[in-house]
């Protein structure tokens, strides 16, 4: 057996590791789920029967209905999509090109950025609630400072929306930064250089050379906020009145719908279906912007 | 080149990202992959005459409950040297239900299990429980002797489960409040009339923002239980057919309830849920001076030192007296049904931690009520000044036969929402939340016949 070879199998059989983990942690509950969505599935009972496709069925039916709370969810999910990430990576790339022209103190300001990351999303949820509150929340009491009516933010059935965005892109800021600074500094400062002896202004400088090479970094960060919104659960629950995705559903998304149907009503087949609906959304969106973001530039 | 190599440690990361990172993915339904805390066995093999017959006893993990179970199992076992009863309890809130349906097909699990009075039809359904076996308990005798929520968990013309004991509503009053607004604050108002004056008179703005609510309506607290049980009875409609099957308060009658609750926070803006953080924390924090909650608000209260608070009885209407209950219910599971000598033992331990003794014992530890009309007309009990008024509604106390608690809830609440939030007319929004409703009783009975 060759070196090379040997070299090969090591390398094999350290990848085997945590590929079985992940293959038993993530591959065979996702098959499980699979399986329950094509049940009529009650914990309790002993049989679970196959129904085939009557889970989806309603799914597709409930989505088709503009009321039920299923169609709002995905509504819901997409404009959080929508807003969410855009604003999230345009903040961040903001903040990380400034963060990369300061030399000093700037580990501090990182520091600073990547703390709400690392914060237990469900205790920044229940602070910035209180942040939220009408009339003597901190928000509201500043709003009236500057003589500005009390608003009802999460309270509100337009504002909760957006209300409950911002917390999720304050939270994630710090991820998407981190991962820009990095991306920032592999651009060699050669063509800057040369832009700059060309005469290239800032934002010419910007436009042809900064973002094209944080392509990589941008396609990454787009893919996995997508994928992260998508999956919103955890500060819509803690965030709205007893987590029931309000008022009138204008903040819920579809994990919570999944959390809500399996746990409280005890429809696990319905729950289920609706995981593997998602399951091929999310694949979809991944895919495509993976196909269209992704551009090479040589320089 | 650079970034190809970026390119490609970012697409580890990814994997890495997505293995470990983040919330997980959608909740499987997967109860009985959870290896962990698997549940303890009970014993499975029928014991020889003369041997001591284990029985095994189920309920989530509530301190109070616990010590009071604790204490009613030593009092059983010593009075039966022939039964053990293994209490498990070491199961939080949020998991109760799946442990239940991982020891189920398992075959393991409890023989006497607690179960939330709503979920009775549903675990009837699964197949989960047996009837109580009528000559232990004869059902004119359960008519009689118990509270008459219980009458709420009867199925399928029998009955599945008896309770130990009950919680229901009363008028909760901050007297402070009422002293500063020049009431006397030992006399609550006594009359939904009355009610409505005294929310005005108790509310303060200042600066156009309330600074005192006068009473706040929680929908998703026990305000659409008041609504949809007590409410509706003294407008006069009764809220459900005697089968259970047909629901009328969505009716014309029923929206005159309807619209003299939404009117609080549409016209006389006496308060809202939306401010201090509900009406129950608002309540807690003296924020709000008349809140209807459960006596389960009590213990909760009790840590609020500096609160000075009354509890009433409901105020009625045209002299119709109403109350909703609801309880957490004991019943013989298939697996305690399975083997005589552990079937024998599950129907003594049932009587005996439902007699009357227990019950006043349960108030003690638990400050529930008893569900035994005996042990609640207790004078000690009625004269308490916290427990005494959910005490004297036991008489007349319903519970509602709820086919999917969850959903029936956020159909009341976004139909408040609708009035409060998009000026829907009231009626027209009741009776939406009603439709939805009937359609979730529609589809449980044409699978239950």
């Amino acid at each position: 057996m060759s070196l090379n070879t040997r070299r090969v199998i090591w390398a094999y059989a350290f990848l085997l590791i945590p590929l079985a983990f992940f293959l038993f942690i993530r591959f065979a509950p996702t098959l499980f789920s699979f399986d329950v969505s094509l049940r009529a599935f009650n914990p309790l009972a002993e049989v679970k029967p196959y129904v085939g496709l009557e889970n989806f069925a309603k799914v597709f039916k409930d989505i088709g209905d503009p009321t039920h709370p299923t169609r709002k969810a995905f509504e819901n999910t997409f404009k959080y999509v929508l807003i969410g990430t855009p604003i999230q990576l345009v903040l961040a790339l903001g903040i990380a090109l400034l963060l990369n022209s300061i030399t000093r103190f700037r580990t501090i300001f990182r520091v600073i950025y990547f703390i709400p990351f690392v914060t237990s999303a469900v205790a920044v949820a229940w602070v910035w609630r209180a942040l939220y509150m009408p009339d003597f929340g901190f928000l509201n009491l500043v709003l009236g400072l500057f003589g500005l009516p009390s608003q009802r933010f999460l309270l509100d059935i337009n504002q909760s929306l957006p209300s409950v965005t911002a917390v999720v892109v304050w939270q994630g800021l710090g991820f998407a930064i981190i991962i820009f600074l990095a991306g920032l500094q592999a651009i060699p400062e050669t063509f800057y250089e040369a832009a700059r002896v060309d005469g290239a202004s800032r934002w010419d400088i910007f436009r042809h050379i900064t973002v094209p090479l944080l392509n990589p970094t941008i396609v990454y960060l787009a893919v996995l906020q997508t994928i992260a919104f998508l999956r919103m659960f955890t500060e819509v629950i803690n965030l709205t009145r007893q987590g029931d995705g309000g008022p009138l559903n204008s903040t819920t998304t579809v994990v919570l719908r999944v959390y809500r149907e399996g746990f409280g009503s005890q429809n696990m087949g319905y729950a289920a279906a609706l995981t593997v609906v998602l399951f091929f959304v999310i694949m979809l969106i991944t895919l495509v912007q993976m196909k269209f973001l992704q551009r090479r530039f040589e320089y | 080149m650079k970034f190809r190599k970026i390119g490609l440690m970012a697409l580890a990361s990814l994997f890495v990202a997505s293995a470990c990172g983040g919330a997980p993915a959608a909740p499987t339904a997967a109860p009985a992959a959870k290896a962990t805390d698997a549940p303890k066995p009970a014993a499975t093999a029928a014991p020889a005459a003369g041997d001591v017959v284990t029985i095994e006893y189920w309920q989530y993990n509530f301190q109070a409950r616990i010590d009071a179970m604790n204490e009613l199992i030593k009092q059983f076992e010593a009075q039966n040297p022939g039964i053990k009863v293994v209490h498990n309890s070491e199961i939080p809130y949020d998991n109760f239900l799946d442990k239940i349906a991982a020891s189920a097909p398992a075959g393991v699990g409890p023989d006497v299990a607690t179960m939330f009075n709503g979920w009775v039809p549903s675990w009837v359904n699964a197949g989960y429980l047996v009837p109580l076996p009528e000559k232990d308990f004869p059902p004119a005798d359960i008519e009689k002797n118990f509270t008459s929520m219980v009458q709420g968990t009867k199925f399928q013309g029998k009955y599945w489960a008896l309770p130990t004991a009950v919680r229901s509503l009363a008028l909760f009053w901050n007297k402070d409040m009422f002293k500063a607004a020049g009431l006397d604050p030992e006399k609550p108002p006594a009359t939904l009339d009355e009610f409505v004056d005294y929310a005005k008179k108790l509310t303060k703005t200042e600066g156009g923002k309330i600074t005192q609510e006068g009473f706040a309506v929680e929908m998703n607290g026990q305000a659409h239980q008041w609504f949809r049980e007590i409410l509706t009875r003294q407008f006069g409609q009764i809220p459900f057919s005697a089968d259970n099957k047909t629901l009328n308060y969505g009716s014309a009658t029923a929206c005159n309830a309807w619209k003299w609750l939404t009117k609080f926070e549409t016209d006389y803006k006496t308060g809202s849920n939306d401010l201090f953080d509900g009406a129950t924390t608002a309540f807690t924090n003296g924020k709000l001076a008349l809140h209807i909650d459960g006596s389960f608000r009590l213990g909760a209260l009790a840590k609020a030192k500096d609160l000075n608070f009354g509890v009433a009885t409901l105020p009625t209407k045209d002299g119709i007296n109403a109350n909703f209950g609801s309880f957490w219910t004991h019943g013989i599971t298939k697996k305690g049904a399975a083997d005589p000598r552990r079937l024998e033992a599950a129907v003594k331990f049932l009587k005996f931690i439902t007699s009357p003794a227990a019950g006043t014992l349960w108030v003690k530890t638990t400050g529930e009520l008893p569900a035994q009309l005996t042990a609640a007309a207790d004078p000690t009990l009625q004269s308490d000044p916290k427990l005494g008024a959910f005490a004297k509604a036991m008489g007349y106390s319903y519970a509602t036969f709820f086919v999917d608690e969850t959903k029936q809830r956020k159909n009341l609440i976004d139909a408040f929402d609708a009035v409060r939030l998009q000026n829907a007319e009231p009626c027209a929004a009741l009776a939406d939340a009603v439709k939805k409703d009937q359609a979730l009783y529609d589809e449980f009975w044409a699978k239950n016949k």
